[in-house]
């Protein structure tokens, strides 16, 4: 380890006058003052480069958690949460996505190039890098790991969106320079390089972590126990002062799924950082440790319910009719007190929902889009316009049915249990019954994706990707996960053919604004429609140990080591 | 009956009254939301405070007990039916139909039924009010729980098929039928009676663990396992102890039951 074998020469440093003065003491008294005088200099200044090497030596182990073992350690094939978390801690990639800025930034790459109408992007290779085993980094491992993310056979989920290119021609023109050409363009092509860890070209496609560019490596995985990162002694970065990073010695990940454990274990010490924090458990901790529980703020996950529009849903007709109806969903939009829903079932660490888009999303949330009021009588008037009734404490439709529909969610979970709950007394107001069904998940999953047999859903949704491409899988009415009525060959309504136009234009053009103003209309239309009913955005909740030093938590994942190279521990 | 006995049945009488007439002593409507009151520790106006979304605990205790406690004896009753159809028909017509019977009843035994029931509530129509899913929870709890007491019966009618006092009444001539309810049945009457009474607090404890995993009687309905679902923040329950009363409501009618049945096994 660099760091450490500085320490080592400096001490032998300081020591080796006194010795090579020991044979001499007692000569002759001046010779021996002059001597002590030497050796005594020459131990403070060695005392004093060993403090001042000490503050920058890396120390100390991180303990945090992850809530299964990951499923893979091979970044490209990376995932799950578990093996993500590893993939961001271990890989070196070209472009970083500031997890606090939310804009890219050069790492392996000190520059690069998007041309030809995004089709072509051109990276200028930092010199001097190597991988944590000690062999230098190439133009060529970049050419290696990028055609294999981009090989259909090795079905790399990282590799996917570089896919939706069409064919590539990834080539290195010297030792430091690679350019990617696609046969398509790609909209935000240099973010998707975020995710895309650089391994040596002789492990293309089969790398394991272990041999890495990033701050840390795997050095040692114990099933159902840990994962231990080694701080990489080649990592090329510095800090301002020039001190080698990363800090910390090792990261030790426990496999911990049992969320008040976690919270018990970092009460005890054992446990330095959590990320997303359930509101009860935040405010338990919050009560003990002021300090140490933090509220950044809205995060891009929300909470929201659709109603079934499918039209080969085994539903009866007049409730297809309902669910197909934009006052209706408009009304139940009004009628929902977001407030409550934010206050009573997440203690406050929700923000109701404006539309697709958390305001976490910096750029990309469209800021003139107006909350939908909490207004029961403006649901009613809306629901009259369609030929509802309320006749005493039930509502019902022109054809006199009784307005009454299934909502289901995951069984478990506590705030979505209690935002149903709240659901079916607001919507009880305007004579709509609710019956709320916490189902097992798997049985979810098969109604929601096969039978269609179920009348609305509430489910959560974490928007990994910033970039409006990250919404084309569940906006594009093509999409699998257009969960309302998904998979259509042609989109059943005018709205949905518009929003289908608007996502496609903003993946066509490398303008920034201009791509904004295209997903603006996307995000319009989507408010205006409510095919999904968003109800809030969850605070992202945090804890952070006193021990840790430089820890900046932010909402977008990592939160509590995005970067991790920069933390430490209090000795 | 001992004295200890009466006191017991008393009890459970009175716990029952209470169930029974809750929405005579609930000082509100177990669905209402106080939303500002979440959390509200026990005050005048909420004797055993609120829950996290502000309904009045002590109503949903109320109504919660009257839903298990009159279901989890219906749901007892359907199980012993059947232990008493299957398992006592098998022994008593003994030979092949004992055998098959029993090995039927320990595969019944040997399946899964916690996995079963969650399939079984899966599959259920999600479009159906509270009231009916917490009556097919029970129903689903009585015809799936019959397996253990019928192995019980089944040993004791064919103790009884065995017995010479059969033996002499069948070799006097007595039709199978009055042999089955005069000689067989009126002995195994006390095993049936002991069985239902076993069945009660199972199927109590049975609606609680579903409803711990958030599958027993849906929302808004109250039960003891939604009750005590609240029992998983240990922190809440260090600074809440008003927490604890359903849990203790719900020991204190179990032991009463098992109180009352160990007395009726001693009789």
């Amino acid at each position: 380890m660099k760091a450490s074998d500085h320490r080592v020469t400096s001490t032998p440093a300081a020591a080796t006058p006194a010795s090579a003065g020991g044979p001499g003491i007692g000569s002759s008294g001046e010779v021996n003052a002059s001597r002590f005088l030497i050796v005594a200099l020459a131990i403070a200044v060695g005392l004093l480069l060993c403090s001042c090497s000490r503050e920058t030596q890396p120390t100390g182990e991180l303990h945090v958690t992850i809530k299964t073992d990951p499923k893979t350690l091979n970044p490209l094939m990376a995932e799950e949460d578990a093996s993500d978390r590893i993939r961001y801690l271990t890989g070196g990639v070209l472009i970083r996505v500031n997890r606090k800025e939310q804009e890219n930034q050069g790492e392996l790459a000190e520059s690069w190039n998007v041309d030809e109408g995004g089709r072509r992007i051109t990276f200028n290779l930092r010199p001097g890098v190597k991988f944590s085993d000690g062999s230098d980094f190439s133009a060529d491992d970049v050419v290696a790991t990028v055609k294999a993310a981009l090989d259909p056979s090795l079905h790399s989920p990282k590799g996917d969106p570089l896919r939706s290119g069409g064919k590539a021609d990834v080539r290195a023109l010297d030792r430091n320079k690679v350019v990617i050409e696609f046969e398509h363009p790609i909209a935000g092509l240099e973010r998707l390089f975020d995710e895309i860890a650089i391994s040596p070209a002789r492990m293309s496609g089969k790398a394991d972590s272990s041999v890495v560019l990033g701050p840390f490596s795997v050095a040692e995985q114990r099933a159902g126990e840990y994962v231990l990162l080694k701080r990489n002694p080649y990592y090329w970065k510095k800090d301002s002062a020039g001190h080698q990073l990363p800090y910390l010695n090792a990261i030790r990940m426990y496999v911990l799924s049992n969320r008040d454990t976690e919270l018990i274990r970092f009460r005890q010490g054992d446990i330095h950082l959590i990320d997303s924090l359930p509101p009860d458990l935040y405010e338990q901790l919050h009560s003990e440790q002021p300090a140490a529980a933090r509220d950044l703020g809205p995060s891009v996950e929300s909470e929201q319910f659709w109603f079934n529009e499918v039209t080969k849903a085994p539903i009866p007709a007049f409730k297809k009719a309902w669910f197909r109806s934009r006052n209706f969903r408009h009304a139940i939009s009004m009628a929902i007190n977001r407030a409550d829903l934010a206050r009573v079932a997440f203690r406050g660490h929700a923000t109701p929902s404006v539309g697709l888009l958390s305001p976490a999303n910096k750029f990309w949330f469209d800021k003139n889009l107006k909350p939908t009021p909490y207004d029961t009588n403006g649901a009613l008037e809306l629901l009259k316009q369609d030929g509802f009734t309320r006749t005493g404490d039930v509502l019902k439709d022109r054809n006199g049915n009784l307005v009454s529909f299934s909502l289901i969610t995951n069984a478990g979970n506590k705030q979505r249990e209690r935002m149903g709950s709240l659901i079916q007394q607001d919507l009880q107001q305007i004579g709509i019954t609710v019956n709320f069904v916490p189902l097992d998940f798997p049985s979810i999953a098969e109604r929601i994706m096969k039978t269609y047999d179920y009348d609305a859903c509430m489910l959560g949704l974490t928007n990994v990707d910033l970039d409006p491409n990250g919404q084309v899988n569940v906006w594009m009415s093509s999409a699998d996960l257009h969960q309302w009525n998904p998979a259509q060959k042609t989109p059943e309504t005018e709205w949905e053919a518009q929003i289908d136009k608007y996502l496609r234009a903003q993946a066509s053009t490398l303008d920034r604004a201009e791509r904004k103003a295209e997903f603006d209309k996307v995000q319009e239309i989507a408010a205006d429609e409510d095919p999904m009913l968003y109800l809030v955005d969850k605070n992202a909740l945090v804890a952070v140990s006193p021990k840790v030093k430089n820890a900046d938590p932010v909402v977008l994942t990592p939160q509590t080591y995005w970067n991790a190279e920069y933390l430490s521990l209090e000795k | 009956m001992s004295r200890a006995r009466w006191i017991a049945t008393g009890l459970l009488i009175a716990v029952f009254v209470l169930a029974l007439f809750a929405s005579a002593f609930a000082p509100a409507p177990y669905a209402k939301q106080f939303r500002n009151d979440t959390d509200h520790p026990p005050s005048k106006q909420f004797p055993l405070g609120t829950d996290e979304l502000g309904r009045d605990r002590l109503s949903r205790l109320l109504y919660g007990m009257r839903i298990s406690l009159l279901l989890a004896p219906a749901a007892a009753l359907i199980s012993t039916v059947l232990a008493a159809l299957i398992g006592g028909a098998g022994a008593y017509m003994g030979g092949a139909w004992d055998r098959g019977t029993s090995m039927f009843i320990d595969l019944f035994l040997s399946l899964p039924w916690l996995f079963l029931l969650l399939t079984l509530r899966a599959l259920l129509p999600l479009d159906i009010p509270a009231v009916t899913s917490v009556v097919v929870t029970f129903a689903l709890l009585g015809i799936l729980g019959w397996a253990a007491s019928a192995r019980i019966v089944a040993a004791s009618v064919r103790s009884i098929r065995t017995s010479e006092f059969l033996l002499q009444a069948r070799a006097a001539g007595c039709k199978p039928s009055r042999l089955l309810l005069r000689h067989v049945l009126p002995n195994v009457k006390p095993i049936l009676l002991a069985q239902f009474w076993i069945s009660v607090p199972l199927f109590i404890l049975t609606e609680a663990n579903l409803g711990m995993l958030g599958l027993g009687v849906t929302e808004p309905l109250p039960s003891w396992g939604n009750l005590l679902r609240e029992l998983e923040n240990y922190t809440a329950l260090r600074h809440s102890p008003w927490l604890w009363v359903p849990l203790f409501s719900l020991v204190m009618v179990v032991s009463l039951f098992q109180f009352a049945l160990g007395e009726e096994e001693r009789a």
